[in-house]
């Protein structure tokens, strides 16, 4: 390495790290249930998914977790999306395909994806 | 850069490889590729998290679950709830963390933490040091880049003078001031070595950062070579740190690897090489002269200053000698600014100051605290107090150079003029607490002894003078001391300090003074009544039995090593005194309180 520009491109490809290990509330965060029951309807699918999402589009503060059985175990596999100071998105039903249309359209632009929250799926 | 959802942080320090966190890392690693989950995981070996009394340690986030004396069976438990179906372990949980309202809580709003402020600690437990990228991810060289492209070196040197930054091995000389001396000393050569040489015992400050935060000392090394004009550095580290010695060795490669030591860094035209040089353990070593010495390759042994190493050091050239900590501080000095580090501490001592918290406290470990809270603070906030419902007694700072602090003095705000005021000093960071249950005289007796073996021998008062006064305390606490031996001991202590060579001998008798001098009462105990009133000089107490509360269980009589306990079953027992040789097992093993120490 010769330049400047050279360790902030490394300080870039390790952003994840520094936002991974804060201990703070301001990153938005990604709730995926992980119960027998989510894990047996294919939750395992939805987190790679969350994760490999975040990585193609570089997305710094959020953070992945993952939860027990929510209840609901008929409506799994669920994710739950809380941007800090909103109220808390509940998904359900999810596909890769579906975590893909969420992340961009919520967690980046910031519009819930209606049709695929739990209140629609209620509402049916 | 592949992106993991969740980081398993387990610390490598030398606290938790001793307590066996290699063996929990093996299993660790193996139950998550059991499940599949190893690309879903990132497990990291971090430095020291400070509570080494809980180790081995993980940290789990972005959760941030805080485990505490993990064991290789729990990993299993760990990988398959938390990690697998997302359910904290509560039962591994550091019990600090856990509040019944609210679930988790923050390991900042902890006790250990909430007072801590970590700046020289900052990387330590949070970056794999053995991974430059991570120390680059967290800032790591920018000041370095912002040094060397930004600034001239009298500039790098105003920020340094600014910030009020002073050495954090003990003396406390403004860096700055220092750093200056050495840029303006004429030389066609200079040199920048950091002193590593950590050898007051119960002290693991220096260790910690070298072994969690390499890259820093590299970095500020750097710094410091630029604003004086250097191009070649030395780290003096002690064989005994293994660990230390091998993840500095690695991060030196990496450094070179990456060009941000050697030739032309930042094509800026400044050169840096670094090497360590291995030192083998003789606390003389950590004086500055003696290190430099050891370096040149000669017997470590002090020369009398002046000339300061900053004028005619290492080689005879102008030299900047560091400790590690000081070094630490610096390149969050230069990106985060003079004034933000002066912000922190009280007038005269500004910034932090990391402290090995050792003896009899609840919560062993490492802490690091801004200037000007109370020992106090640190004793019963931060340390958790004395264990087993004991009194706190006193703390000794800086090691066998330094002094006691009593109870009475437990408020004092924790700078360099008020340690001094109270008889102690700040040291490179050793503290030590000391409960009811300590003799003052056999502490002092203890550090003596230390001091003692690790004299050089140059120079008479500290070779012989440590020798006769350490003599002088062996006879009080055999029960032979008289009062002249007091007085005696006071004039030699004095004499010691005024007469020796380096700073081990002038220190070496402070154990001594700072203790005599707030536990009068305890030493003329020893004298005059030739009694312990703590209960550890073994020649001067017994153990006798209670005849009221003695039922003849026999169980002493059967215990005792040296058979001098006598007595019929159902029968009040009786000890041999000329037959006695102290051990206390029958004391210990007695279920009745039936036999005290006198």
């Amino acid at each position: 390495m010769k330049s400047l520009a050279e360790l902030a491109a490394i300080k870039d490809r390790m952003k994840q790290n520094a936002t991974m290990r804060e201990d703070g509330d301001n990153a938005t965060r990604i709730v995926v249930g992980m119960a027998t029951c989510g894990i047996a309807a294919g939750a395992r699918g939805i987190i790679n998914a969350v994760t490999t999402e975040l990585a193609k589009r570089d997305l710094e503060h959020v953070t992945v977790a993952q939860t027990g059985c929510i209840g609901m175990c008929r409506l799994e596999p669920i994710m739950d999306v809380i941007v800090p100071g909103q109220e808390k998105v509940t998904y359900v039903h999810l596909t890769p395909e579906k975590v893909a249309k969420i992340i961009s359209d919520h967690v980046v632009n910031g519009n819930v994806v209606a049709e695929y929250t739990i209140g629609a799926y209620e509402n049916e | 850069m592949e992106l993991y959802r969740s980081h398993v942080l387990l610390c490598a320090g030398t606290g938790c490889v001793a307590s066996g966190c290699h063996a929990v890392s093996d299993a660790f690693e193996a139950e998550l590729k059991a499940v599949g989950l190893e690309k879903e995981v990132k497990v990291v070996h971090t430095g020291c998290f400070g509570l080494c009394a809980l180790g081995p340690i993980m940290i789990i986030y972005p959760e941030g679950s805080f485990y505490a004396q993990v064991k290789a069976e729990d990993c299993k438990e760990i990988v398959d709830e938390h990690l697998l179906k997302g359910r904290i372990v509560s039962r591994l949980l550091y019990h600090e963390t856990v509040c019944e309202e609210e679930g988790l809580k923050s390991l900042s709003e902890t006790g250990f933490y909430k007072k801590q402020t970590r700046v020289a600690l900052r990387n330590c437990g949070v970056i794999d040091p053995e991974v430059i990228d991570e120390y680059i991810g967290f800032d790591g060289y920018a000041a370095l880049g912002k040094a060397l492209t930004e600034m001239t070196p009298s500039e790098v040197i105003d920020v340094i003078k600014a910030s009020g930054l002073r050495g954090r091995g003990g003396a406390g000389f403004p860096t700055g001031l220092k750093w200056e001396f050495a840029a303006k000393a004429e030389g066609d050569q200079k040199y920048v070595c950091c002193n590593a040489d950590e050898g007051d015992p119960g002290a693991f400050m220096d260790r910690s950062i070298l072994e969690g935060d390499p890259h820093a000392v590299i970095e500020a090394m750097s710094i410091a070579a630029y604003a004086i004009g250097a191009n070649q550095g030395y780290v003096y580290v002690r064989a005994e740190y293994p660990i230390a010695v091998h993840r500095l060795q690695i991060a030196i490669d990496q450094a070179k690897e990456y060009g941000l030591l050697g030739t032309n860094i930042f094509e800026t035209g400044f050169d840096f090489d670094l090497e360590i040089r291995l030192g083998a353990g003789a606390f003389v070593c950590g004086e500055e002269t003696a290190l430099l010495m050891s370096i040149e390759g000669n017997r470590g042994e002090p020369r009398s200053r002046p000339p300061f190493p900053a004028v005619k050091g290492l080689f005879g050239k102008p030299t900047v000698l560091n400790n590690v900590e000081t070094l630490a501080n610096i390149p969050q000095i230069m990106l985060k600014g003079a004034d933000w580090f002066s912000s922190m501490g009280t007038e005269k001592s500004k910034g932090t100051k990391v402290f090995a918290l050792g003896g009899n406290v609840t919560n062993v470990g490492l802490v690091e605290i801004p200037m000007g809270i109370t020992l106090r603070e640190i004793v019963e906030e931060i340390g958790g107090g004395v264990p087993n419902g004991k009194k706190f007694k006193a703390a000794q700072t800086g090691g066998p150079s330094g002094g006691c602090i009593p109870a009475e003095h437990f408020d004092v705000p924790i700078d360099y003029e008020n340690l001094a005021a109270v008889g102690s000093m700040m040291g490179s960071g050793g503290l030590i607490v000391m409960d009811e249950d300590n003799c003052m005289v056999d502490m002092a007796k203890f550090f003596l002894d230390f001091t003692v073996e690790e004299s050089c021998g140059k120079c008479s008062p500290c070779r012989i003078g440590t020798k006769r006064l350490y003599e002088i305390l062996e006879k009080i606490t055999s029960g032979n001391g008289e009062l002249e031996d007091l007085e005696k001991m006071e004039m030699l202590s004095n004499h010691i300090s005024l007469s020796s060579l380096c700073a081990l001998g002038q220190t070496a008798s402070n154990p001594v003074k700072s203790m005599y001098r707030y536990f009068k009462d305890e030493y003329k105990a020893h004298v005059i009544d030739k009694t312990c009133p703590a209960g550890v000089c073994k020649d001067l107490l017994k153990y006798v039995v209670v005849p009221e509360k003695c039922i003849g269980c026999t169980v002493c009589a059967k215990v005792c090593p040296a058979n001098c306990i006598s007595g019929a079953v159902k029968q009040v027992h009786e000890i041999n005194q000329s037959e006695c040789i102290k051990c206390g097992v029958c004391m210990e093993k007695c279920k009745f309180d039936a036999i005290i120490k006198q």
